[in-house]
């Protein structure tokens, strides 16, 4: 509850920096507060949560865990993010946007209350609407927001049908008063029906497919580094969601909607991976990729299996989006150089700037799960919970997309090491890339050698 | 007139979301104006709160009722950013025709 009230404070802060003059001090203050924020998430719940509001949040070790995570991977994003902003913004209130954002991110991981499900929905994607358009001379830009707007508010609609349905058989909007008068109940087509129209809001918001359209363009169009917080915080906030929807509410359901999510992961993992074979822009290519990611994250939900479907989550998307800051931190640098983001933008990038091409190859290593890099581990552990559980059919689909993951993504690797390189211009990152890009690379490698440092969390 | 609208069984006001819905969702889909988007999303959101307060009125409880209040303070949120980006992309389109929205493919 720190953790929020400790972010919204910051948030309205930093709304006022403009007025008061303190701009130069913005962003160390940031830092300040989002380390403070961490710093409040660290107890330990154990097996007796705090509530807060009529039980409408629920802090457990489950939303300390992911709430950690979401800080985490936000402070990584604020120095990836802090020059484009300052430079190209106002700074202030893009800032803000996101530390509010980051409100909905911590309270869609920490509610016991469907209300604060859609609440913490709503807040987290209503700033990011506003980020993915940010850009307001760039048309791009404005499709990518439009679109995103347009989605994401038609999912919303599917997400509030259901919650009604859900509300109408059980009388309740908390999540154990549900899970209690759902499992017993007479009346199961709505039951039914409402948990299929949740699926349908809670895919269209973790971007899985055929519900993952609007993914691609809107990733495409929005500025880099706001692409880089959709790809990375939004999408863990998005499956501590999902996971925590139907590991509290319809475990006992587990049978009837776990053969829709296996047909929608199935169909996902294929989607993405054959498209971002196709791509020529490494945007794109990573926009698809993320798409990928969702997929095997998807499977950890199908193969419900207690707290270690949980750990196998959280490990997967911070590691996941560890080395999705790092490459889109990459990608940022190259496209900016060069003014295109295409593989040939890439070319003979390890004569001109070696220590970004070491960092994107570790970056693209462990999206690809090749070890030691952490996101190998993070499959692991996802597909050992899926053959606990019997999904093996799914581990095989899953494995074949990881199998054509790794050619796009040594499309790169290839690009950056044996092509020759395109201009003789000298790629400079600056200091504070250069500390993101360290640290990156570090936790990448750290995380997967001492995968046990995320998994105790929980 | 309390007599009537109690004696309304609880299938009728499902079926009249639902169908309220459906329109919305057919809206979304088909229509190519964005205005004329934005009121569809209304109206799913609207078929919504009505389903919510039928719910509400026959468990007896007033969660659903409150509910209603955070749809309807979301929906109006969400009305203005969407109008605020629909205008600066007016401004660079001159169109309001969703069409438009073609540049980014792949």
């Amino acid at each position: 509850m720190v953790t929020l009230i400790i972010l919204s404070a910051l948030g309205i802060l930093t709304l006022f920096a403009q007025v008061l003059r303190f701009k130069k001090a913005l962003f160390p203050l940031i830092l300040v507060g989002l380390a403070t924020a961490l710093y409040f998430t660290l107890p330990q719940y154990n097996n007796n949560p705090s509530t807060w509001f009529s039980s409408m949040l629920g802090f457990d070790n489950y939303s300390a865990a992911f709430s950690r995570s979401i800080i985490v991977i936000a402070f990584l994003w604020f120095m990836m993010a802090r020059n484009y902003f300052l430079q190209e913004t106002s700074g202030t209130d893009h800032f803000a946007l996101i530390i509010f954002s980051m409100v909905g991110a911590i309270s869609m991981v920490s509610y016991s209350n469907l209300t604060m499900l859609f609440l913490g929905i709503e807040i987290l994607s209503l700033s990011v609407y506003v980020l993915a358009a940010s850009d307001k001379g760039n048309i791009l830009s404005n499709e990518a927001g439009f679109k995103y707007f347009l989605m994401g508010s038609f999912a919303t609609g599917f997400l509030l049908f259901g919650i009604a349905l859900i509300y109408g058989v059980s009388g309740s909007f908390d999540l154990h008063t549900i899970r209690t008068s759902v499992a017993t109940h007479q009346q199961p087509t709505m039951v039914l029906m409402g948990i299929l129209l949740l699926l349908v809001g809670l895919c269209f918001k973790a971007s899985l497919a055929p519900f993952h359209f609007w993914a691609p363009d809107v990733y495409d169009g929005a500025p880099t580094p706001v692409t880089a917080y959709m790809a990375t915080v939004v999408k863990t906030a998005a499956f501590g969601a999902f996971f925590r929807l139907f590991y509290t509410c319809f475990p006992d359901l587990i049978e009837q909607w776990s053969n829709v999510l296996w047909w929608i992961v199935a169909l996902t993992l294929f989607i993405a991976n054959i498209t971002a074979v196709r791509q020529t822009s490494v945007k794109r290519m990573l926009a698809y990729s993320s798409i990928a990611h969702a997929g095997y994250l998807a499977i950890a939900i199908v193969s419900m299996n207690g707290d270690a479907s949980a750990r196998s989550i959280l490990y997967y998307t911070l590691s996941y989006s560890i080395s999705t800051i790092a490459a889109f931190t990459v990608l940022y640098i190259v496209s900016r150089n060069s003014g295109r983001d295409d593989f040939g933008a890439f070319e003979g990038l390890a004569k001109t700037n070696p220590f970004l091409s070491f960092v994107m190859v570790v970056a693209m290593l462990s999206l690809a799960g090749i070890p030691p890099t952490a996101g190998f581990f993070g499959k692991y552990y996802i597909f050992q919970n899926a053959i606990t559980t019997h999904n093996t059919g799914l581990v095989i689909v899953a494995v074949l997309g990881a199998l054509v993951g790794v050619f796009y993504y040594f499309r790169v690797i290839i690009a950056v090491y044996f092509k020759p390189e395109q201009s003789n211009i000298p790629v400079t990152v600056g200091s504070l890339h250069q500390v993101v890009l360290f640290i990156t690379t570090l936790l990448t490698l750290l995380l997967g050698i001492f995968p046990d440092w995320v998994l105790q969390w929980i | 007139m309390q007599e009537v609208i109690q004696g309304i069984p609880l299938n009728w006001y499902i079926t009249l979301s639902s169908i309220l819905f459906c329109i919305g969702v057919l809206g979304v889909l088909f229509r190519r104006n964005a205005i004329i988007i934005f009121m569809s999303i209304e109206l799913m959101l609207n078929s919504v709160n009505l389903l919510l307060v039928a719910f509400s009125a026959s468990h007896g409880d007033v969660a659903g009722q409150v509910f209603v209040f955070f749809t309807m303070a979301v929906a109006a949120a969400e009305i203005a950013v969407g109008l605020a980006i629909l205008v600066v992309m007016y401004r660079n389109t001159k169109s309001v025709d969703i069409d438009v929205l073609n540049r980014l493919k792949g």
